[in-house]
């Protein structure tokens, strides 16, 4: 470990800390501390550690040995978030904001400020106010949160715990759902903490940004500390070698050649919905198509469309060559045809449900024999998909939302699967998983490509879109914009059609 | 990686948890049971015994109903009205075909193929409108509650209706014989609970209300049909609720505004009771036998003691709901601790 004596003395310290949950080992002796006015990086594969470490940083668990101390006094955090009044704030995933109240509100739950008995809404409006213009961000006190962008409610978050004095910060990847604009606007907002002499504790699965904004890093792999060092000492590849234990120079399968004779599986014309205006492209069989584009540019609700889950205003569909009308959900994968959805907690799992009845729901009448479910049947298909997709759990009956997200996503993967589909709709297959899982995913896909199933990747990590796609379809604000193939399909390119700066002229 | 020896320290823990939820409404039972016993011996004499089971099925067999609904996260309160409105109209029916049909065995069916009728169109109104038409289930129930409520009061001209004296010869049977020793309304109860269990339990459509009741955008993403499941649900419910008022009726022969008064809030406490959660995603049909079983019994003992007034029913049947639901909650606590 790095120790540098001339830096500043820590906030706060964990010494040898581990943690077990009942028999499960999860930490085994790691070591942190953060320093005030640093942002300090905790990367680790799913499943790592991270968040049981963050957890046991801000008091919402008890270590099961070793300590932690504040101030270089040993401490026991008080629980369930009352480490905030000490000045730890952890700052969920999941922001905990009261989305049908105002900004001011939000800021000073549970603290408001009263004048003879009634809230003084002059002086804790002023006080956010305030708060907002220093961190720079262009919203008012009395903004309603649910009215605000995801970024803008993470701000709202950090100025809430800003408000409370926060002196160590620890966000749980805050810039998972952030567009790169957006993630700039926030890191600016992190220099200017820091500079306030704030410690931050960032997690991220995206290493470039870990890379820009991080001062030192501190890698887990399987509950165990790897190193702590300076970022400036780290490239990215290295930081991804350290988390996985290996080699990750394949991180994107080799690209197969896409058949351009291929018969068309899948033509879109001129498709209205909402949010999608007059859109037309093809696919073809043992394809992965790429939909790259901003969030909110209409990538999702062209395929909800097209899937039967929005209904379609116009247009036409032909699908393996038939001319089809609008399907529900379960005709479209009757047909063949699954949509992935990006969003796994709220609309892809059942998180309080076990592995197998979430594996079987989506191709649940497969299952069924004389009117009753082959339990037999489910359980060798999940014991199939385990393997095949490489779940990992400490126990196969346990909740599926107490799997880590990147064995979620692989559930998800296996449940559509389970259906067979000849055409698979992926939305942002890699969100908030590691390294190790993505190179799985990647994969995957293009495994399935080559079996001669056609594969749409809608994707915000242009990387991705890059490193997998066959061809690339740029959305912008319901239209397509372009359509990219070979060497066009780069960076650039892209964001120059996803920008609005280029366009092609499209029939 | 999962290793063996993980995988078997974590089971023991996790099967106790669950068995105790399983369990739970069973040991209550059990020790009413006791507490009936040590009371009064006649508790547990036959007749009594019989006498109970035929009076759990009314709510019983409604309850097996509400199970399905509140498993798929609704809820129904217009049962007990909806059963009072049905009874009406069976018995005006039947008294008025009682000229050309006579009072014979077809009358009595002709009552009785329509009470199903009627149910799985009272109850299929119900889905209709909370799926279609995207309006609360609370509040479409309490609506129906009230329409059909006043209906049979309206049918009876605020007082009571009452079935021919010639139908009731023939149709007493249905409630008064027994069959190899159970009355035939707890036949129906078992046959009620048999389909109801399987249907949750074995089939996709239970899965699918599981799934709807747990998270209703994951169900529509899984290629479920969401509306048509949820209307099912009400749609079982309502000829759940046809079944509890054919055996009903020939019991007093008559209906009034007072039929099946509270009898929606009795159902949904026996479902509670047994175990399924209020607001969707896990159900029970064994523990919501076991509830109304258990509230039956309450009532039961009270009749056979003198220690507690036998108006202080509800505020038994009251205590018991809550301290059920509360032992369940702190199994759920306990569940996520570990």
């Amino acid at each position: 470990m790095s120790v540098d004596t001339t830096a500043p003395a820590a906030v706060i310290e964990a010494v040898n800390i581990s943690k077990s949950f009942g028999p499960v080992p999860v930490l085994f002796s790691v070591s942190m501390d953060v320093r005030p006015g640093e942002v300090h990086a905790l990367i680790g594969e799913n499943g790592a550690g991270k968040s049981t470490l963050m957890k046991i940083l801000s008091g919402f668990h008890d270590p099961t040995s070793g300590q932690i101390r504040l101030d270089g006094k040993q401490t026991d955090l008080p629980p369930n978030g009352g480490a905030e009044r000490l000045g730890v704030v952890l700052i969920h995933q999941e922001l905990n904001l009261a989305e049908q109240m105002t900004v001011e509100e939000n800021v000073f739950l549970g603290r408001e400020l009263k004048s003879n008995g009634f809230l003084d809404k002059a002086a804790m409006q002023a006080t956010v106010r305030k708060y907002l213009d220093e961190i720079g961000l262009d919203i008012s006190p009395t903004d309603r949160i649910s009215d605000l962008t995801i970024a803008q409610k993470q701000m709202v978050e950090i100025v809430k715990a800003v408000s409370r004095n926060a002196r160590i910060l620890i966000m749980d990847e805050p810039t998972a759902v952030l567009t790169e604009e957006e993630t700039q606007v926030f890191f600016r907002q992190v220099e200017k903490l820091k500079e306030s002499g704030v410690g931050i504790v960032f997690v991220s699965h995206k290493l470039n940004e870990v890379k820009e904004i991080a001062d030192r890093v501190t890698i887990l792999r399987d509950g165990q500390w790897i190193d702590t060092r300076a970022s400036s000492d780290l490239t990215p590849d290295m930081m991804a070698q350290m988390m996985v234990g290996r080699e990750l120079s394949d991180l994107y399968p080799p690209m197969h050649e896409a058949d351009v004779d291929a018969e068309l599986v899948l033509e879109v014309q001129n498709l209205r919905a909402p949010s999608v205006n007059n859109v037309s492209f093809s696919l073809r069989k043992g394809e992965i198509l790429g939909f790259s584009g901003l969030i909110g540019s209409g990538r999702t609700a062209v395929f909800e469309a097209i899937c039967g889950l929005t209904p379609i205003e116009a247009g036409t569909i032909r699908l393996f060559g038939r001319d089809i009308g609008p399907m529900t959900v379960a005709q479209a994968r009757d047909l063949g045809l699954a949509y992935l959805t990006k969003d796994r907690k709220e609309k892809g799992l059942l998180l309080d449900k076990k592995m197998r009845p979430n594996l079987t729901l989506f191709a649940l009448p497969k299952f069924v024999r004389n009117f009753r479910l082959d339990s037999k049947a489910e359980e060798d298909a999940l014991n199939r998909a385990i393997r095949r997709f490489d779940v990992r759990s400490r126990d196969k009956e346990i909740t599926v939302g107490k799997l880590s997200g990147g064995n979620q996503q692989k559930l998800l993967l296996a449940k559509i699967m389970e259906c067979d589909p000849k055409i698979v709709i992926i939305d942002e297959p890699t969100r908030g998983i590691d390294v190790g899982t993505k190179q799985q995913i990647y994969h995957f896909i293009a495994a399935l490509a080559a079996e001669g199933v056609s594969v749409v990747v809608i994707s915000s990590e242009m990387p991705e879109i890059i490193g997998i796609c066959h061809r690339v379809v740029v959305m912008r604000e319901g239209h397509i914009t372009g359509v990219l193939t070979g060497d066009h399909i780069n960076e650039n390119e892209i964001m120059r059609y996803a920008a609005g700066l280029k366009r092609e002229e499209l029939h | 990686m999962m290793t063996a020896s993980d995988d078997t320290a974590a089971k023991p823990a996790k099967r106790s948890s669950i068995d105790f939820k399983t369990i739970g409404p069973a040991v209550a039972l059990l020790i009413l049971c006791i507490i009936g016993f040590l009371l009064n011996p006649a508790f547990v004499s036959e007749g009594n015994l019989t006498n109970l089971l035929t009076r759990s099925a009314f709510i019983g067999i409604i309850a097996v109903g509400a199970t399905f609904v509140i498993t798929a996260g609704g809820i129904d309160l217009s049962v007990g009205s909806m059963a009072a409105a049905i009874s009406g109209v069976m018995i005006i029916i039947m008294n008025n075909a009682v000229e050309t049909m006579g009072s014979g065995v077809p009358t009595v069916l002709l009552g009785c193929g329509l009470a199903i009728v009627l149910g799985i169109g009272a109850g299929w109104v119900n889905g209709a409108l909370t799926t279609k038409g995207k309006i609360e289930a609370f509040i479409v129930t309490l609506g129906t509650m009230g329409i059909y409520r006043s209906l049979v009061t309206y049918f009876a001209d605020g007082g009571t209706l009452s079935l021919n004296f010639d139908i009731r010869g023939t149709y007493r049977p249905v409630y008064y014989d027994t069959f190899l020793g159970l009355p035939f309304p707890v036949w129906v109860f078992i046959a009620v609970a048999i389909c109801g269990w399987l249907l949750l339990n074995r089939t996709a459509f239970g899965r699918y209300c599981t799934a709807i009741g747990s998270n209703e955008a994951v169900a529509r993403y899984s290629a479920i049909n969401v509306d048509r499941v949820k209307t099912l649900t009400y749609v079982i419910q309502g000829l759940c609720v046809s079944f509890a008022t054919i055996i009903y009726v020939p019991r007093l022969g008559s209906a009034s505004a007072s039929t099946g008064v509270l009898w929606e809030l009795e159902a949904i406490a026996a479902v509670i009771i047994g175990g399924t959660v209020l607001k969707g995603g896990y159900g029970r049909i064994g523990g919501t036998i076991l509830g109304a079983l258990i509230l039956t019994t309450i009532g039961n003992i009270l009749n056979f003691t003198d220690v507690i007034s036998n108006y202080l029913n509800g505020t038994m049947q009251g205590l018991i709901i809550i301290v059920a639901v509360f032992l369940q909650r702190s199994d759920w606590k306990l569940g996520k601790s570990k």
